[in-house]
């Protein structure tokens, strides 16, 4: 299996904090892969490095062995890294469906000029951002609130306007940070089904944080534990829930159970 | 040499009628992280008080007491603290919880309305400014200084050492670090908010009314536009010295006021307007948080 | 902007047919509409129209990009100055050219020499506006608002000293070459620029950029690179208005251009709506007839205004109009759906 993403020694400090200690993680194509510890663990900002918000401090980021921390954000989900955000960020005063469209932004190819002068090939683009969001509303059940605007949306199902937007980049890797927080448990349910799902039929490598264990430990093949910005375990759900380390570290906590 | 120190004086000078309105600034961006743009209109209607309160008690030609001065400063800075709590109260508070954008909006707004009520209330025309002090000049090493820079100096630093006073040793000095620090925090340790804004609004108004009055008596021109170019000169004063901060103000004003002076003296008086926006812009981009201020990074 | 379906292309031959029967209006209008009415008014009419340019532009940038600006009279002032400065020195050459006399040029020479200045206003301002954008973009909110009213103000103090525009006296003896023609004529143009870039992915962008910059980011959005562009296309139509006004008003102050002339175009963005190209164009129409409109109380006039506006921001900050493009088919559907009840 070649490896698709290989974090290594990764440290960010702010300031005096430092989120992140030495953390090295590797996934490889098609693995999903799931991130846990107790709150402020660093899981967050462990996506925050990979995707560009922050450069880390010390440490190495690559992708398709190929180099990237220090480029731009944007840059990164050009190569095809996309994410969702735990307090979500849509953008709030658009309609769904311009949610998704503006996630496709990245896959077309009609310049400046070609759309103020609205030439075929502007037209053409512009139609394929359309059918594609469309299509990715569909997958995800969000066909009927197209024009809907965003903030209306029940939480759940803005949750799942967040993974059709990170799709509609076309990734090779996504990123998935809570994606149950806040779900009852037929939407985690559900949600577990459509994880699986996608990650089939678009041939992506998922990393996801998640506090519920239920959802980790039945979805996830490799599961990695951060605790205080430090790796400390790393395994199969079976071994991370025997691991003595990651009770210690959930002690006084929710104790991942079977 | 003496030339120079001639010109540290007068920028000294001016530089500390910046620093007490940007003090107003700063105060309320530290707790409210809103520019109030009417702020040098607050400079302005102070000058106007000042103007008013020296007219009722009489004072004339250079023939005043010290009592005579203290009442002038006392009234325009109590009319204009009135001021900034009602403009507060009615204009700013209603806008508290919409985006930051919406009450800088609302902040022009009223800073037309000050304007142009000005206009109507007092004329558009220049009103001159009483003598209050009679006019004298002392020479030191020959740089001469006069009895109204004198006052400028020795006003400023009062008010200056009162202020540091009221936010280091009172209660609501106390609570407004505190709710400048973190307002949420601070609103549920108990410190009544609502309060300290309006306090707060009221310190800066004060200070400023006082420049008000300190600037009209260097440039006794008065007219109700008078606090457009101060008071964003002001606000470039916080910016340079780190919004928010308060020695930071001190600080942007007295380097603004030197530089004004220096460069209008030695390089080009007719740019003289421009210095303050370039020392502005050169500040954003070098250093955005300001001499004195701490960067602050968005979580994600 | 939430439209039923994606837009057909339009083949040529019909857009040229829309654009000729466009211009055939324009001049039907000119010809025969502007002489019945009162000078005044038309003076007004045009006043505004350099206004919804304005507008439009300004809203390019704080609405749909949200970056608040208040430099727009920089711009503006640097494409008037540009634009006159070319028309008194290279004019006469160019009529030279074209076979025209300098005196009485008539219309067409006249328009040519207009458009190159206008062309060269534009860019200045446009590159001017890259160049300012570059460093202050990074900033945000009241940062950006207040390093590009200083830009501005260091843009009106530089041709204040500048004696070969007039200096601080002025800019005098401007040809008017622009009349109600042109004004109207770019008027529309600017609007169909403004409306195509905002419906298409690089308004889109535009709109994602304002609403969150890091989600705008992690979807691929370069967010710099969009500001700045929103920027120097704001910059450069402001460019469109100032050369504008200059041929029109035959002559140019650099108090014109003081920071309450950006305000002003400010206000009618806000008004407008953030972001809704329609409510830029009432608002300006609106906010330059009013002025007129209250005359009788001249004094009160700009008290009342300010009033007003501190009223909306408290009762109604998403402006009068709304984040949407006012639609006029929705007011109808909506009148008539209370007429029946
Ligand atoms: N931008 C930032 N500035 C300062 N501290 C931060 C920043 N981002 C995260 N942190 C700190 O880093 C630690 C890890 O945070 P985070 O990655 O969000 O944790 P998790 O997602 O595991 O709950 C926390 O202590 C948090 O306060
Ligand atoms: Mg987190």
């Amino acid at each position: 299996m070649s490896r698709l993403l290989e974090l290594r020694q990764v440290t960010m400090a702010f300031g005096g904090l430092k989120a992140l200690t030495g953390v090295d993680l590797q996934l490889a194509a098609g693995e999903l892969v799931g991130l846990i510890g107790p709150n402020g663990a660093g899981k967050t900002t462990v996506f925050n490095v990979i995707t560009g918000v922050y450069r880390p401090t010390e440490g190495t980021i690559a992708f398709q062995g190929e180099e990237i921390s220090g480029s731009a954000p944007h840059a990164i989900a050009e190569r095809g890294i996309a994410r969702t955000f735990q307090n979500i960020r849509l953008f709030q005063h658009l309609s769904v469906l311009d949610n998704v469209r503006i996630a496709c932004h990245l896959r077309a190819r009609n310049g400046l000029l070609a759309s103020v002068f609205r030439t075929p090939g502007h037209a053409r683009e512009e139609r394929a951002m359309w059918q594609e969001a469309e299509r990715l509303l569909d997958l995800l059940s969000l066909g009927q609130f197209a024009g809907t605007r965003a903030t209306m949306l029940p939480y759940g199902l803005q949750r799942r306007l967040e993974i059709a937007r990170a799709l509609a980049t076309r990734p090779k890797l996504l990123l998935l940070d809570e994606p149950a927080a806040g779900m009852n448990d037929t939407e985690t349910e559900d949600l577990m089904h459509l994880v699986r799902r996608i990650r089939s039929e678009f041939g992506l490598t998922v990393l996801l944080v998640e506090h519920d264990m239920r959802f980790v430990m039945g979805i996830c093949e490799r599961i990695a534990v951060l605790d205080y910005g430090v790796k400390i375990a790393e395994g199969t759900p079976e071994e991370i829930r025997r691991d003595p380390k990651v009770i210690e570290a959930y002690l006084g906590q929710e104790v991942p159970h079977a | 040499m003496q030339e120079f120190l001639q010109q540290l004086v007068n920028g000294i000078a001016i530089g500390s009628i910046y620093a007490l309105i940007a003090l107003g600034y700063t105060m309320v961006y530290g707790i409210l992280r809103f520019v109030n743009f009417a702020h040098g209109d607050v400079f302005m209607v102070g000058a106007f008080f000042g103007l008013f309160a020296a007219g009722w008690i009489g004072a004339s030609a250079g023939a005043n007491g010290p009592a005579a001065v203290v009442v002038v400063f006392l009234a325009a800075m109590f009319g204009a603290a009135v001021l900034g709590v009602i403009l507060e109260r009615f204009a700013y508070k209603p806008v508290r919880g919409q985006p930051r954008l919406n009450a800088l909006i609302t902040a022009i707004g009223v800073s037309l309305f000050l304007e142009n009520a000005g206009i109507l209330i007092f004329g558009a025309d220049p009103k001159t400014f009483p003598e209050l002090l009679p006019p004298a000049n002392y020479s030191v090493g020959g740089v001469k200084i006069s009895s109204t820079q004198v006052m400028t100096l020795a006003g400023s630093c009062l008010l200056m050492l009162g202020l540091n006073f009221v936010v280091y040793r009172t209660r609501i000095g106390k609570a407004m670090r505190a709710v400048s620090f973190s307002r949420d925090a601070a609103s549920l340790m108990g410190i009544p908010t609502d309060r300290v804004i309006t306090a707060t609004f009221a310190l800066g108004s004060a200070l400023a009314a006082a420049a008000g009055v300190l600037f009209s008596m260097s440039y006794p021109r008065l007219d109700p536009l008078m606090g457009v170019m101060q008071g964003l000169k002001a606000f470039v004063a916080a910016v340079l010295g780190g919004i928010g901060n308060i020695p930071g103000a001190v600080v942007g004003g007295l380097v603004l006021g030197l530089a004004e002076t220096l460069v209008s003296g030695y390089l080009s008086s007719t740019y003289r307007d421009a210095i303050a926006f370039v020392l502005l812009i050169v500040i954003l981009i070098v250093k955005p948080s300001g001499l004195l201020g701490r960067a602050v990074s968005e979580k994600v | 902007m939430s439209e039923l379906a994606p837009e057909r292309f339009l083949p040529l031959p019909t857009r040229l047919l829309r654009f000729g029967l466009g211009l055939a209006v324009i001049v039907l209008l000119q010809q025969f509409v502007l002489p019945g009415i009162n000078p005044y008014f038309a003076r007004i009419l045009i006043l505004a129209e350099i206004n919804v340019i304005l507008a439009v532009s300004l809203n390019l940038i704080n609405g749909f990009a949200g970056q608040f600006s208040l430099g727009h009279a920089g711009f503006m002032a640097i494409g008037g100055y540009v634009s006159a400065a070319f028309a008194v020195s290279a004019g006469p050459a160019v009529l030279a050219v074209l076979g025209a006399s300098p005196e009485a040029p008539g219309p067409a020479p006249s328009f040519i020499v207009l458009c190159l200045g206008l062309i060269l206003g534009a860019l200045v301002a446009a590159i001017t506006g890259l160049l300012i954008g570059i460093p202050t973009l990074r900033l945000k909110g009241d940062y950006l608002a207040i390093a590009t009213l200083g830009f501005g103000e260091i843009i009106r103090v530089v041709i204040q000293n500048t004696e070969a525009v007039g200096g601080a006296r002025g800019f005098i003896n401007i040809p008017t070459y622009a009349g109600f023609f042109a004004v109207t004529l770019f008027m529309v143009l600017t609007l169909a620029v403004h409306w195509n870039l905002v419906h298409s992915r690089h308004g889109r962008a535009l709109l994602a950029v304002r609403e969150d910059e890091i989600a705008a980011e992690a979807m691929g959005v370069p967010t710099t690179r969009y500001k700045v562009l929103a920027f120097s296309i704001g910059a450069a139509f402001a460019g469109v208005g100032g050369s504008l006004f200059a041929h029109y008003n035959g002559g140019l102050h650099p108090n014109t251009f003081t920071f309450l002339k950006s305000i002003e175009v400010v206000i009618m963005v806000v008004l407008g709506g953030m972001g809704s190209i329609t409510g830029s164009i009432l608002a300006a129409l609106l906010l330059t007839a009013m002025p007129e409109l209250l005359r009788p109380i001249k004094e009160y006039r700009m008290v009342i205004y300010s009033l007003l506006l501190i009223v909306l921001m408290i009762t109604r900050p998403q402006g009068i109009f709304g984040l949407g493009e006012f639609d006029p088919a929705r007011l109808l559907w909506w009148r008539r759906a209370r007429g029946a009840r």
